[in-house]
């Protein structure tokens, strides 16, 4: 089943399937489907070896969830082409501190996919943590919405801060102006 | 002041359209409720039963003269005449209508106003000393570092949804007059042992339900590592600040679960990362910034201006309001000037539209077009000739505008309560009244000398009561209003939380209960000493006995 989702300010159709481990249940018994998938980073990390290679050429992906630490996947950023955050609730902010430390911190460069509660009104500030990949919920948004929800990626076009979209700060990125006497 | 660039205006432009766009979605059904709230409260408008509420931030409290009347127009545009003065330098009008909101924040744009992040789980405004680059004992103008600190804050991307509200002062002066220990994070201007500028770092304080002091964190920080410093704090509060409970939500709460011990090693593991990083200050921009806060054209005067000083012989009423609300300037010939928004019968920090206009005259003919707000929800001159005061004061006086009790007991801190805010627990206004009404006296309030009187109408404490000499906090008690009445509160250096007198007294008593507590301290008072240095030397125990005695209980006593 294809999705439509945002990868890189254009909508696009996506097949990954996200795999969720049901409360209690045992990651290492977790049915892991063929074909391109994000797994639960429990299931990453009990069962590494064996979908190290699948990793490697991106097919397989790991998410991680609001309240888990990112620094849990730093020694596996080399092998990983896929890395998915969730947003269980678009006003937790977790989610944008993970992605600014895989792209500041950990210097991770492949693909960054929020998913989850993603919401229009919050494109500008994921894709400026880092995002790439913006997966709203499934039914949230027909395709007419999700297309104009493009255009708030661009809700801000020079912001003040560094970020993973802006290597340097407004201070250091542009000649700021200076007071003038003839200011009202 | 800050004069906006290009990309200042440009940014806040951007915002506007921004919510604009959303506001539209929102009227047109595309967006729920929920989805749509923490966006309008970001943009400062609480929608509540009764009346909404929409909170305009006026960054460490300076305002132009263009922008007081701009607050004005607003004011008669869009609200009934008026607008309110909070104890965090924001101002709040209460009946916009939601469609009216975009057009409002338009129009404050183009006096580069904004709402931005005046609510919500977000950066919220930075205040500062309101006597910055006028008062005689600052260490350092804190505004340049307070304006730097406002563009970082704006829009960041990665903490506009903290599990909770997040404020930032700066105290800049020997004597603290921002309440820094109340912040989620104080920043302390301090030299150190070389010359250098840097931050003495505060953390984990605030009021509310649990009211805790900030503790010091970081003894120095230079300059350059501001931003740095304050994005590993708020990076460690926004992963690892509580998110299941409203109420354990403050980094207060995160900062007493780990110790300040603990929290200060992982600020300072995530600030190893980031230190020297592209976020580092730079002397260029901070000299840009502070070249914004030059001090104004100031003529040279002689230090006592002879014609001020014959008219405070001749004049006994003018010589008393110098005495309460003029303070002393950095400047020869110059003083600063407390305009009182706490006259009897008007709602403490309510001021109205023809006097927001008066005030930009004043500031514009006496002030280098200027004016600052105060935390204590008075408005300041700060720049005023001595030659101008006699002039300034008798049009202050026409405009009710120059009650001269400033720092007296009916310099009230008082937060709109139930009359206004859907999160009361009971009305805050009326009380202010009943006890400015009770103690409108001038020989008696000044008798009682120097007095603060804070009031809250529950516990989210935007009246400060924890910190008042006598703080007054409304209680819901089976849909009844009751008041809980603490003593000892201090802000200033000595920050100190107040003590619960004990029960909780219904709205007929609490003047009863001031007048009490005040005839205690003027029985037992020592020479020259203020209310709450009595209350300190005696402790509460004299204060509650005579309080308490002989209470007629009307209703059964509810404990609190």
């Amino acid at each position: 089943m294809s999705e439509r989702i945002i990868r890189n300010g254009r909508v696009v159709e996506d097949t990954r399937q996200l795999v969720t481990l049901a409360p209690g249940a045992d990651p290492a018994e977790t049915a892991v489907p063929a074909g391109a998938v994000l797994v639960p980073l429990g299931v990453w990390r009990a069962r590494r070896d064996e979908l190290l290679e699948r990793a490697r050429s991106g097919e397989l992906g790991v998410w991680i969830d609001a309240g888990e630490d990112v620094s849990l996947l730093a020694d596996d950023l080399a092998a990983l082409r896929v890395i998915g955050v969730h947003f269980p609730r678009f006003t937790d902010g977790r989610g944008y501190s993970t992605a600014a430390l895989l792209r500041g911190r950990l210097g991770y460069s492949g693909e960054l996919r929020a998913f989850g509660e993603v919401l229009r009104d919050q494109f500008n500030y994921l894709t400026r943590c880092g995002f790439d990949v913006l997966q709203p919920r499934s039914g949230r948004y027909d395709a007419p919405a999700l297309e104009a929800a493009c255009a708030s990626i661009a809700d801000f076009t020079e912001p003040y801060q560094h970020s993973a979209s802006h290597p340097q700060p407004l201070f250091r990125r542009a000649r700021r102006g200076t007071p003038s006497p003839s200011h009202p | 002041m800050y004069q906006y660039d290009s990309y200042d205006q440009q940014t806040l432009n951007e915002r506007v359209a921004q919510f604009r766009n959303q506001t539209q979605r929102y009227l047109a059904g595309e967006l729920s409720d929920d989805e749509f709230r923490p966006l309008r409260l970001q943009n400062g408008l609480y929608l509540q039963r009764q009346a909404p509420m929409f909170r305009i931030s006026v960054p460490y409290g300076h305002l132009a003269s263009r922008q007081l009347r701009k607050l004005a127009h607003l004011a008669r545009a869009y609200d009934r005449g008026y607008a309110h003065f909070t104890t965090r330098t924001n101002v709040q009008f209460n009946w916009p209508r939601l469609e009216d909101v975009p057009e409002m924040l338009a129009e404050l744009a183009s006096v580069e106003m904004h709402a931005n992040q005046t609510s919500g789980n977000c950066i919220r405004n930075i205040t500062a000393d309101p006597f910055a680059g006028v008062a005689a004992d600052e260490i350092t103008d804190p505004r340049p570092w307070a304006e730097i600190l406002r563009q970082w804050a704006a829009y960041h991307p990665e903490f506009a949804f903290l599990p909770r509200k997040f404020k930032i002062a700066f105290n800049s002066a020997r004597e603290d007059r921002v309440v820094l220990r109340v912040y989620d994070i104080g920043l302390d201007l301090v030299r150190n042992a070389d010359g250098e500028l840097g931050f003495r770092v505060l953390a984990g304080g605030g009021l509310g339900r649990t009211p805790i002091l900030g503790e010091e964190i970081a003894p120095f920080v230079a300059w350059p590592h501001l931003i740095t410093y304050c994005e590993a704090i708020l990076r460690v509060y926004n992963r690892y600040g509580r998110r299941d409970n409203l109420w354990k939500a403050r980094i207060k709460i995160l900062v007493r679960a780990l110790g300040a011990a603990e929290f200060r090693r992982q600020v300072e593991e995530e600030w190893r990362h980031t230190k020297d990083g592209p976020d580092t200050l730079t002397v260029e921009e901070v000299e840009r910034v502070a070249a914004h806060f030059a001090p104004p054209p100031y003529e040279t005067l002689p230090a006592r201006d002879p014609g001020f000083e014959s008219l405070l012989d001749a004049d006994k009423a003018f010589a008393g309001w110098v005495r309460r609300n003029v303070r002393e300037h950095r400047r020869p010939g110059y003083a600063s000037v407390v305009l009182s928004l706490k006259k009897t019968g008007s709602a403490p920090g309510d001021i109205r539209a023809e006097q927001l206009d008066r005030i930009a005259d004043w500031a514009d003919r006496f002030s280098f077009g200027e004016a600052r707000m105060t935390h204590e929800q008075n408005l300041a001159l700060a720049d005023v000739r001595q030659a101008d005061l006699h002039a300034l004061w008798l049009e202050a006086r026409e405009a009710g505008l120059a009650t001269p009790n400033i720092g007296l007991l009916t310099d009230i801190i008082c937060c709109p309560g139930g009359d206004f805010c859907n999160l009361a627990n009971a009305r805050s206004i009326p009380v202010a009244d009943a006890i400015q009404q009770r103690f409108d006296d001038l020989d008696y309030l000044h008798d009682i000398g120097e007095i603060e009187l804070n009031i809250s109408g529950c516990m989210n404490s935007c009246g400060h009561h924890h910190v008042g000499h006598i703080g007054i906090l409304g209680v819901d008690k089976n849909d009844e209003e009751w008041y809980q009445v603490s003593i000892g509160g201090c802000q200033g250096n000595d920050t100190t939380l107040g003590k619960v007198i004990g029960p909780s007294f219904a709205r007929d008593e609490i003047v009863g209960a001031v007048e009490r507590l005040l005839d205690t301290y003027v029985a037992l008072r020592h020479e020259d000493e203020r209310f709450i240095d009595t209350v300190r030397r005696i402790g509460i125990e004299p204060f509650r006995e005579r309080v308490y005695e002989n209470r007629v209980h009307k209703r059964k006593t509810v404990h609190v």
